[in-house]
């Protein structure tokens, strides 16, 4: 008995602990940010060009499919009613609101997360960090700031980007296969999206990319520096991130609604 | 601020645990200016673990360490990173930034430290990578370069501030015999051009013979001898002879600790 006590004990004390260096990471980021990016921009574009730039193909093959297949559905669906021309509007709605932003995330997650997650691993393994602590450096300034920049910065714009394609697929679908007329495809549209919803959209894939970039950035951080110790790192970024923004996703919903 | 004595560092009495195992006790130890001095030891005596602790990379339990007579251990992280600017070191793998290439390696410590005009620092980088010989490899990717040639631009990349104390964190592992005499006398040439101090630690006993004015060879936490390489080749000290002359079974034993060989294939140690 005394020992699943001290157990249970151990472990709370284990996770506030983590929680608090959590925080204090995020808040140590956070306080370097303003003097990289306004001090060495450079730095940073690097790091939007290898987390956006590099995510860009994922994010538009699979905002096409996922906005042909919205409009696949809402179509087969919405002429039950003769409510066809509302083909465009569903998957405007579905994906402004939600899927651009989860969806993006979750690719996020999968293509520049790992990455940032496993190459900063690997600088730690390889002794990269240390050699620029010796060279007076501070790798939090120089390597970890920058690459959580690089996500923040990138994942609204990928979202916004997987929305847009994500549009002239569910339009190609709608308007090219099943011939709904392309005036009141587009006009639906314009009526009944209001900007509250847009905002609702980047409102989330800002807080995803903080979350998805600071996880991928920690996880590097604080993974252990062994091949297998990265390989698992690399693992938790996507499962904790996958996890984070589903629950955000339902609390900020639920929020503005 | 600061004495100018011979001795650049002190070690004093130091005390390091790792878990509850101590790796050093009550070390004592010095390091002269402008000298090349080698620390030596079996594998696990704590070699690499000495280097983090001179550069404050790990904290101590007991004891000081002092350079320049200034007790590092006071520094806040301010004058501790402006310590470490007058220090190069040399890591085991070389540690190049694998996402810069070869002369973005070596400008790196420019770049962040200082705000030089780009040509100046073109010049100063194909002056070090020449120092090196290869200025041919600046625009090469570090995943291009052989051990020897990543160890020898990170060479290149410790010196390009122009540090007073270089470190070398074993410099002659894996290297074949061609990169291992360049890199030996690369060690020398750069102590004694550039007028700076050198610490070597190494488990190369030939090697480390030609290039070193001292040595302290470490064994249990404290340092088992000291000296001249002639000295320590002469010495007396079982220790001192097993490790000079590479014996398998000695002081240092052979085998890890272990239950005895007998019980264990009976298997009367798994109660």
């Amino acid at each position: 008995m005394n020992k699943v006590v001290q157990e249970i004990y151990d472990n709370a004390t284990e996770f506030v602990r983590t929680f608090g260096a959590f925080q204090l990471f995020f808040m140590r980021l956070l306080q370097h940010s303003p003097a990289l990016l306004f001090g060495r921009p450079s730095v940073v574009i690097r790091q939007v060009y290898n987390a956006g730039a590099m995510s860009l193909v994922i994010v538009m093959v699979c905002g096409l499919f996922v906005g042909a297949v919205l409009a696949l559905q809402a179509y087969s669906n919405m002429s039950r009613f003769n409510a066809e021309d509302w083909t465009g509007v569903a998957a405007a709605f579905a994906l402004v609101k939600e899927l651009g932003p989860v969806m993006t995330a979750i690719l996020f997650a999968g293509r520049a997360g790992t990455s940032l997650t496993s190459e900063i691993g690997l600088m730690k393994a390889t002794d990269q960090l240390s050699a620029m602590e010796m060279m007076a450096v501070n790798p939090l300034r120089r390597v970890l700031v920058p690459r959580f920049l690089g996500g923040v910065i990138s994942m609204p714009l990928l979202a916004g980007i997987f929305s847009a394609v994500g549009m002239f697929g569910a339009h190609i679908v709608g308007v090219e296969l099943f011939q709904v007329d392309v005036g009141s495809f587009w006009q639906q549209i314009q009526l009944t999206v209001e900007i509250a919803d847009v905002r609702e959209g980047i409102i989330k894939s800002i807080v995803f990319g903080f979350a998805a970039s600071l996880i991928a950035v920690w996880e590097g951080y604080n993974a252990i520096p062994t091949a297998e110790g990265v390989g698992r790192a690399t693992t938790r970024t996507v499962v904790i991130t996958a996890i984070t923004i589903l629950v955000f996703d339902f609390m900020i919903t639920a929020a503005l609604i | 601020m600061g004495d100018y004595s011979d001795n650049l560092i002190e070690i004093r009495n130091l005390r390091y645990l790792r878990g509850p195992r101590a790796i050093f006790n009550n070390l004592d130890l010095t390091i002269k200016r402008g000298q090349v001095t080698a620390i030596m030891g079996p594998s696990g005596t704590g070699k690499t673990t000495l280097l983090r602790l001179i550069t404050r990379q790990l904290n101590p339990q007991q004891g000081t360490i002092l350079i320049d007579g200034v007790d590092i251990s006071t520094l806040s992280q301010k004058e501790l990173y402006r310590l470490r600017q007058r220090f190069g070191m040399l890591f085991q793998n070389g540690a190049l930034l694998t996402d810069l290439s070869v002369f973005e390696n070596v400008a790196f410590p420019l770049r962040e430290h200082t705000k030089l005009s780009d040509r100046l620092i073109r010049h100063i980088v194909l002056t070090k990578l020449h120092a090196v010989g290869l200025r041919g490899a600046a625009y090469m990717m570090p995943s291009e370069l052989s051990g020897g040639m990543a160890r020898r631009v990170a060479l290149a990349r410790a010196m390009v501030m122009d540090p007073d104390i270089l470190i070398y964190d074993e410099p002659f592992v894996g290297l074949d015999p061609i990169s291992m005499g360049v890199i030996v006398r690369l060690v020398r040439r750069m102590n004694d051009a550039l007028g700076i101090t050198s610490i070597i630690v190494s488990h190369d006993v030939e090697e480390v013979a030609t290039v070193s004015d001292c040595s302290y060879l470490l064994s249990d936490g404290k340092v088992a001898a000291s000296g001249s390489p002639d000295e320590l080749r002469t010495a007396n000290s079982e220790l001192v002879r097993q490790f000079m002359h590479g014996m398998a079974d000695g002081p240092v034993p052979f085998h890890y600790k272990a239950p005895s060989y007998e019980e264990q294939l009976l298997g009367r140690d798994v109660e």
